[in-house]
Order: structure tokens, then C-alpha cells, then sequence
């Protein structure tokens, strides 16, 4: 048995526990805001996530224990349920996670082998598949007339026959979207902000989950479980490409406070472009790919076909970490630099 | 006493474990029956054996003598008889055996004739084959040869010399407990280093977790006719590695691939001065040493022990508890797993570390590398651990060494901190070893290549040469052939080449013949009366080698 003889305590499982911990602050925000309908989703996603975690790893021969142990599947099932509208349908849940389970994360070779963030490559699938039930959000308690329990989400959920009536009243478009559909039908930011879906600076209730997972975040960098590098790029990113688009035409381009207070924007900056795996890992690596990241929402927020760019952002960012990587090795004690650019190695 | 202090990157905090063996006082370990000393306990070329089996030696008598510049003499222990000279267990990382002088002690530990060295009146030269021939080599677990140390060199200068008492490995206090015990004898081996250099700045880097030892020190240093700055330091593992210490002290770091010497630096562990005091005003060679036996034993203490001491004789000493499930030399973070206890303390014996499963759980399962870079984080020397093991792993090993594995001071602090607990270090020195044996190996093939292509190059000459002169024959055949009457005009090409045919078979058969003859045949009388005497010799060893063995002497 070879030196070291002694480890510092912690593990794979601690790191994806406090990930979850550090998500809960949302959780709470959301059910308080929008609603119990979330907590069906994380179920479903979670137990759907375990049992695909749990058939991959028999099919690859690997123990089951320890890697269900990870956490990591959870992690990846309640990433992609609170990027989901609340009051999706059952089976959509089901076919984000399995795909996110079993494509993206084992056929590439399992924990720590995937090269995209398997939250994001099932949002990806499905708001390309699906994009009429992925735009089933449940608006925000304050806006509804008769807010949904836990059982008539569930049955929501899972019935999908409820009366298009009664889920008109209680879904409605995100702020995004409205934004987005509203710049197309030729009207200014400011007319569509008038709308009483907007807050102080994102959507009614949107900006409060936006904070919560900011917190939640912190409390992931106060533990050195995450980087500064990368939250803080991404959010620059954000805040520069939003900020310089915002101040040549006000009207035809949202305000950087209105597109960094989207719930959407915190999770990715510190939950998914965080991700270590499928995410730089060099200092300066970090930053290019935060920056990177941010600056493709924005891009694929005001130009692109979807009215969130988060996911596809980091998706591109995690195409291009190898690049990232082998270009911003760092110098090292003693001062020798990466022999590809050193003439004399 | 403000100095300004400097950090290094990275590290960790592993759990001291100090006070476990630094509150006891210093005992000396009894003279054991039997010691084993091994030959190579040092880094350069083994010395080589001055004694025999049989002999009679007495304590400090030089066994073996060093073998080349980097190399460093061993010394009897103690008086006795030398029983053996051949292969034992020693305690090395490979787990091989190695030659030993196994000395079987008397009792009496009757020295040699010791004489203080004057060394400020000593050529530097005469005075290091001295230090060499006194078996001085670092304290510190490196062992390497100390005289090679103190030679400055013809262009390098050492202004400053760096005596490191850091001594960051969890368990182990020996440094400790001798800079508390022998502060004054420490000083006078770095006056002797001091004048051999030519140093003018000295510093003694001690690690703040050690105030007893910061005191000592200091009030030695006051009494020194030099002035040494005795400088605490931060307590942060691996901080008492050399290129760490000189960090923290200086500010400088050793350019890669550099001897800290390059940047006019010395570095020496705080026992290699205690040695070289010893050995300059007693004239005493290295021959003893203090060691750290702690862990899972009842009493954790510092023994001053004989090289050559069996380690089982130290954990019988300190108390063998039952569940003892392993004994490290060295401490948790580098230290080497002892193959039994049956091996000697050697001179890089800091610490014999008995492990138990309360205070040395096995390691869990390792898991898949998630990339989170806490191993980068926690690198002293600020690589990219994850990166290196990658490369490790896949045997990209023209990566790994791109991406600078040979900066790699293999101090644990990745696989220490690493959360899916992969045995990083392991990953490291497997893929050093195989860029070396390749290195080897392609050496050796080179080689190989080159003889190949150099008889390649001979065979083609031989057979060019060979063509042209077949060919420049048959040019004389066929001229001759031609020049002779063409009766049958029709036919002359066939006989012409069938004469050629012919001609060529007659001389085939002609070398056949040429060929044939023993090189034993048309030799001189006198070489034929060789060959047979030669041959009869020879008859008459396999006649014997027929027989079965007899024993030569009855006992």
C-alpha cells in the first residue's frame, strides 16, 4: 500500500451531499413561491435517476453501492427537475433524466468520463423535442387565482387530462419568454416590463428563486466547494454582454439586472457551469469558461430560437474545456512553462 | 527577529501527532545482539566492503569504503565480529534485499582511536573525503552524501545555507527533541558547513508548532561567534520539504530541473549538522542516529539508536500492543512500508511508525476522478494532478512528463486531499519508473539499432562489392569466350552462359571445399600441443563435473 497512509475526510458523496444542501434554499423558495407542484418533479426525476444510475452500473459491471452512494445521479436528477417547468408532464421528466442518466452520463463512461453536463443535455433534448410542454410553468403564487396542491400537481403531473381551463390559470409564461415574445410582436422592453409578471428586477417571484439559489451557491463557495472563478465569470459574462447590448438600444435589449436575476442564470452560474467534471479546470480555464458561458446566454437569449440560452451555453462551454485547459496551463513552482510554448523543452 | 516571511502554494493541515513522542526525554536504545548494516544506505554507489567474515572490528571502524564521489563509507556500529556479508532485508521501498555486513557485537562497544578533525586548518577538499570516508549523508530521508553537498563548486557560491528543522511530517519528533536536547552541537556542525560554503546569511527554518525547540535554538545561536537567525516558521506541511523551506524563508524558488545551489542556496536537516559536529570534534563517524518509534505502541518515544538496530528492537522497547497491522518508516504522508521488522534502522531512519486500524483506517474505495481540483489546489509544487494522473493512467506518459510529472515531489498532499481518494502518488512513481525503464530500454535498443545498421551497411558494401566483381569476371569471361573462334555462331550465347554456370559451380565447390577445413587444421605444433592439453583440461572438468559433489571437509 503506498504513501500517503492518512486522508483528509471527505469524499465524492460529501461533495454531491452539500451540492443538495446548498439547492434546498431554492427548493424551499420555489415550493413557498410557486407552490408544492416542484417537489413531485424532484421525486419523480430522483427516483427515475437512481433506478437508470442503478440499471447503468449493473449493465457495466460496476458495484452499485458505492456509486449510488455518490450522490452524483441525485444531483443530476434535481438539477434538471428545478430546470423544468413545475408542471411538466410525468413522462417528460422521465425522458430528461433517462436520457441525462443513461446518454449523457454513462454511454460517455460514467462518473467523471462525461464530457456534457448531463442536466443539460437532457434540458437540451427535451426543449428541442418538446417546446410546447416545456414552456408548462406554473406562474408564480402571487399571480394565480387558484393556486394547485401537492395532489392536484401530482395528479397534473402524472393525469395530464386536467382541464385546460383550470391550467391556463396557473401557468403562464416566464418572464424570458414574455420578454422574448414580446420583443417579436415589435413592442420595447420597457412595454413589455410594464406587465405585471415583471418584479424590481426579474419576474414576480423568478428574482426571489434567483436569490435563494445565489445563496445557495455561497454557501457552495464559503465550503471551497466551488470555485469564485466561474460563478463569477459567468455572471460577468452575463452582466458585460447583457450591460453593452442594454446601453445601444434600451429598447430592443433587457436590462443585465433583468437577465442576471433569472433563476436560470444562478443555477447555471453556480450549480452547472460549476460542474468539475464537464467544466475547466485551470484558474484562468475557469474564467474563460464562466466568461464564455455568460456571454453565449445572452447571444443565445436575444438571437437564438429559445428564450433561455443557459443550458446550450454551458453545453458549448463543455465542448470547448479541452481547448481551454490545454491552453491556460498554469506555470508551475520553479517556474518552467507548458512545454508548448517553451522552444527549449 | 522580523523577518519577512513567504508562503508557498498549496499544502495541507494533516492531524501533528507531535506530542505523542516529544514529551518523553531521549533514551538510547540498548546494544543489540546481531546488527545489520547495509551498504547502500545512501544515495550514489554502494560502499564497498574493507572487511571479511571473521573479522574483529571495533565501533566506528569503517566496514565499507564509498565508491566514487557520490558515495558515502559505512561504519561498525559497535565492536564485534563480522558474521556475514551478503543479501538482506533492508528497509527500501522496493521491498528487495541488499547487501548487508552483519555484525555480531561483542559487548564491550569499544571505539576506535578518535581524533577531532581541525578543519578550519584542513584543505576543504581533504576535509569533504574525510566527511565522505565518516559516512556522513543527509538526516533529513534524502541520504544523500553530504561532502557532495558542502563542495560549493569552482563558479557556484553559497551565500546562504538554510538549516531546516521543519520537520512537517505528522508522528515524527526526532528533529524536534534533538534541537531541544543538542541546540549547541547542531550550531557547531553548520560552523563547519558555514566555513566549507562560504556562506554569509544563515537561517534555521523551524515550523512554530515547536516553541521548545524555537527556544533552544535561539539561545544557542546567541552564544555562536556567527550569526545564525533562527526563524519560525508557519506550520504547513509539507513546509519542511527543502524547496518549500527555501521558499518560505526566501522568497526564491529553485528554477525546475535546478539545485537550489544554482541560486546560491544550501539546504541541510538539523540532524545532518548534529552528525557533522560530531564527526568533525569527536571524530565520531555517523554510526548512530535518533529515531522516532511512535504510533501504536505504549510508550511513543526518541531513541538514539545504532545504525544497523533491528526496528523490532525499538517497537519491543516502546511497547508492541496487540493489532499492529503494519510499521512504516517515515511518516504517514511519504512514509515507506516496511516489508518486515526484521530490518535495520538505516541512516534515513527518521521514524518507525507502527500502524493500527484505529489510527490508520484502510483507505476507502477509490472512486472515478471528478476533476474538482482540490489536488491542484493542495500541490506545492502547482501542477495539475488531475492531468498527470489522467495521462498516468492511459500511459500517455510523453504527456505526463509534458505536463511537468518530473517537478513532483511526491509529498501526498493530492491523493491527502482528494475526495474520490485515487492513490495519486502511486499513479505518479508508476509512470516515473516507466519513463525511466523506457529510457533504458531505448538506450539499449539504440544501441542495438546502431550495431544493426551498421552490419546492414557491411552486408550491402560486401554484396555490391561482390556483384562488381562477379560482374567484371564475367565481362572478362565473355570477352574471352567471344575472342575465341564462333564456329557455332547460333549457340554461342547459350554456351555462353552455360560456361559462365559451369564456372560459377566450379568455384562454389572450390569454397565449399575452402570453407570445410577446422581452423584447427594447419596450425603450428606448438598450438596443436595447446589445443590438446586444452582439450584434455577440459575432458577432466566434465569427468568431475560427472561426479557427485563430495564435501570437502568434514565438521
Amino acid at each position: 500500500m503506498p504513501a500517503p497512509f492518512i486522508l483528509d475526510r471527505s469524499s465524492v458523496t460529501q461533495v454531491m451531499a452539500w451540492v443538495l444542501v446548498a439547492l434546498l434554499p431554492g427548493v424551499a423558495t420555489y415550493v413557498w413561491l410557486f407552490g408544492p407542484g416542484i417537489l413531485v418533479t424532484l421525486a419523480l426525476a430522483t427516483v427515475t435517476a437512481l433506478a437508470a444510475e442503478a440499471a447503468m452500473l449493473k449493465a457495466r459491471g460496476y458495484p452499485a453501492k458505492p456509486f449510488l452512494a455518490d450522490l452524483s445521479a441525485i444531483v443530476t436528477a434535481w438539477l434538471l427537475a428545478l430546470s423544468l417547468p413545475s408542471l411538466a408532464p410525468w413522462w417528460l421528466i422521465v425522458t430528461g433524466t433517462l436520457f441525462a442518466i443513461v446518454v449523457a452520463k454513462h454511454l460517455y463512461g460514467g462518473l467523471g468520463q462525461n464530457i456534457f453536463n448531463p442536466a443539460m443535455v437532457g434540458y437540451a433534448v427535451l426543449i428541442v423535442s418538446f417546446p410546447v410542454q416545456m414552456t408548462q410553468w406554473a406562474g408564480p403564487l402571487e399571480l394565480t387565482a387558484t393556486p394547485l396542491s401537492l395532489t392536484q400537481s401530482a395528479s397534473v403531473i402524472f393525469g395530464g387530462d386536467f382541464p385546460k381551463a383550470t391550467l391556463d390559470a396557473v401557468t403562464m409564461a416566464t418572464p424570458l419568454d414574455a420578454l422574448r415574445t414580446g420583443l417579436l410582436q415589435q413592442l420595447t422592453v420597457d412595454e413589455v416590463m410594464t406587465r405585471s409578471i415583471f418584479g424590481h428586477y426579474g419576474g414576480v417571484g423568478f428574482e426571489w428563486l434567483a436569490a435563494a439559489f445565489l445563496l445557495g451557491g455561497l454557501l457552495l463557495w464559503a465550503l471551497r466547494i466551488i470555485s469564485w472563478q466561474v460563478p463569477l465569470a459567468f455572471l460577468a459574462g452575463i452582466w458585460l454582454a447583457a450591460g453593452f447590448l442594454h446601453f445601444f438600444d434600451a429598447g430592443r435589449f433587457g436590462a443585465p439586472w433583468f437577465h442576471l436575476f433569472a433563476p436560470s442564470v444562478m443555477l447555471g452560474a453556480f450549480f452547472i457551469a460549476t460542474d468539475p467534471v464537464t467544466g475547466a479546470t485551470t484558474p484562468r480555464g475557469k474564467l474563460i469558461f464562466g466568461l464564455g458561458a455568460g456571454l453565449l446566454t445572452i447571444i443565445i437569449r436575444t438571437w437564438g430560437g429559445f428564450p433561455d440560452g443557459v443550458a446550450f451555453a454551458i453545453l458549448l462551454m463543455n465542448l470547448s474545456v479541452p481547448l481551454i485547459d490545454a491552453w491556460t496551463q498554469p506555470r508551475i513552482y520553479g517556474g518552467a512553462k507548458h512545454p508548448d510554448k517553451d522552444p527549449s523543452a | 527577529m522580523s523577518r519577512t516571511l513567504f508562503t508557498f502554494k498549496g499544502g495541507v493541515h494533516p492531524p501533528e501527532h507531535k506530542t505523542e513522542s516529544n514529551t518523553q526525554p531521549i533514551h538510547s536504545a540498548p546494544l543489540p545482539r546481531h546488527l545489520v548494516i547495509p551498504l547502500s544506505q545512501h544515495i550514489g554507489n554502494p560502499a564497498k566492503p574493507v572487511v571479511n567474515v571473521g573479522d574483529l572490528v571495533r565501533k566506528g571502524q569503517m566496514i565499507a569504503a564509498a565508491d566514487g564521489y557520490i558515495s558515502a563509507a559505512v561504519h561498525a556500529s559497535s565492536s564485534g565480529t563480522v558474521t556475514a556479508i551478503d543479501m538482506q532485508a533492508v528497509p527500501h521501498i522496493s521491498g528487495l534485499h541488499d547487501l548487508c555486513i552483519t555484525l555480531e557485537t561483542d559487548g564491550r562497544d569499544e571505539w576506535i582511536e578518535r581524533t577531532p578533525l581541525d578543519y578550519l586548518a584542513m584543505a576543504p577538499t581533504e576535509l569533504r573525503m574525510q566527511l565522505r570516508d565518516m559516512g556522513l549523508a543527509g538526516l533529513g530521508g534524502a541520504v544523500f552524501p553530504s561532502a557532495v553537498k558542502l563542495d560549493p563548486g569552482a563558479a557556484h557560491l553559497c551565500p546562504t545555507l538554510i538549516i531546516n528543522g521543519g520537520e512537517c511530517e505528522p508522528w515524527i519528533t526526532c528533529d524536534d527533541l534533538l534541537m531541544r536536547h543538542h541546540a549547541a552541537d547542531i550550531l557547531q556542525g553548520v560552523a563547519v558547513m558555514r566555513h566549507l560554503l562560504g556562506s554569509t546569511e544563515i537561517l534555521v527554518g523551524i515550523e512554530d508548532n515547536k516553541p521548545e525547540a524555537i527556544a533552544a535554538m535561539q539561545a544557542a545561536a546567541a552564544r555562536m561567534d556567527f550569526a545564525v537567525e533562527i526563524v519560525p516558521v508557519p506550520a504547513h506541511y509539507p513546509g519542511g520539504g527543502a524547496k518549500q523551506m527555501i521558499q518560505v524563508l526566501t522568497g526564491k524558488e529553485v528554477p525546475s530541473g535546478k539545485l537550489s545551489t544554482d541560486i546560491g542556496i544550501q539546504v541541510f536537516n538539523v540532524g545532518t549538522a548534529h552528525a557533522l559536529a560530531r564527526a568533525v570534534h569527536h571524530g565520531e563517524p555517523l554510526i548512530s542516529r535518533l529515531v522516532t518509534v511512535t504510533g501504536h505502541v505504549q510508550r511513543p518515544q526518541n531513541f538514539e539508536v545504532l545504525i544497523g538496530t533491528p526496528m523490532r528492537t525499538l517497537i519491543t522497547l516502546a511497547g508492541e500492543r496487540d493489532g499492529t497491522t503494519g510499521v512504516l518508516m517515515g511518516g504517514p504522508m511519504m512514509g515507506v512500508p516496511m516489508p518486515s521488522l526484521d530490518v535495520p534502522v538505516v541512516k534515513a531512519t527518521n521514524c518507525v511508525l507502527v500502524k493500527s486500524a484505529e489510527l490508520f483506517p484502510p483507505l476507502p474505495r477509490a472512486m472515478p476522478c471528478i476533476r474538482c481540483t482540490r489536488c491542484a489546489d493542495a500541490c506545492p509544487a502547482e501542477l495539475q494532478p488531475q492531468e498527470l494522473f489522467r495521462f498516468a493512467k492511459a500511459g500517455d506518459f510523453g504527456r505526463a512528463q509534458e505536463y511537468h510529472l518530473f517537478d513532483c515531489i511526491e509529498c501526498g498532499c493530492c491523493s491527502y486531499v482528494c475526495p474520490s481518494h485515487i492513490p495519486l502518488v502511486d499513479y505518479y512513481r508508476y509512470a516515473k519508473s516507466e519513463i525511466w525503464a523506457r529510457e533504458k530500454e531505448k538506450r539499449a535498443s539504440d544501441l542495438a539499432r546502431e550495431r544493426h545498421e551498421f552490419r546492414q551497411f557491411r552486408i550491402e558494401r560486401e554484396k555490391k562489392e561482390k556483384a562488381e566483381k562477379l560482374a567484371a569476371k564475367a565481362q572478362a569471361k565473355r570477352t574471352e569466350l567471344s575472342a575465341a573462334p564462333a564456329e557455332n555462331a547460333a549457340t554461342s550465347e547459350a554456351d555462353a552462359k552455360k560456361a559462365l554456370i559451369a564456372a560459377a559451380m566450379a568455384r562454389a565447390q572450390a569454397r565449399k571445399a575452402e570453407a570445410a577445413p577446422k581452423n584447427t587444421d594447419n596450425v603450428s605444433p606448438e598450438t596443436q600441443r595447446e589445443i590438446e592439453e586444452i582439450e584434455a583440461r577440459r575432458a577432466k572438468i566434465r569427468e568431475l563435473a560427472r561426479k557427485p559433489l563430495e564435501p570437502k571437509e568434514k565438521n
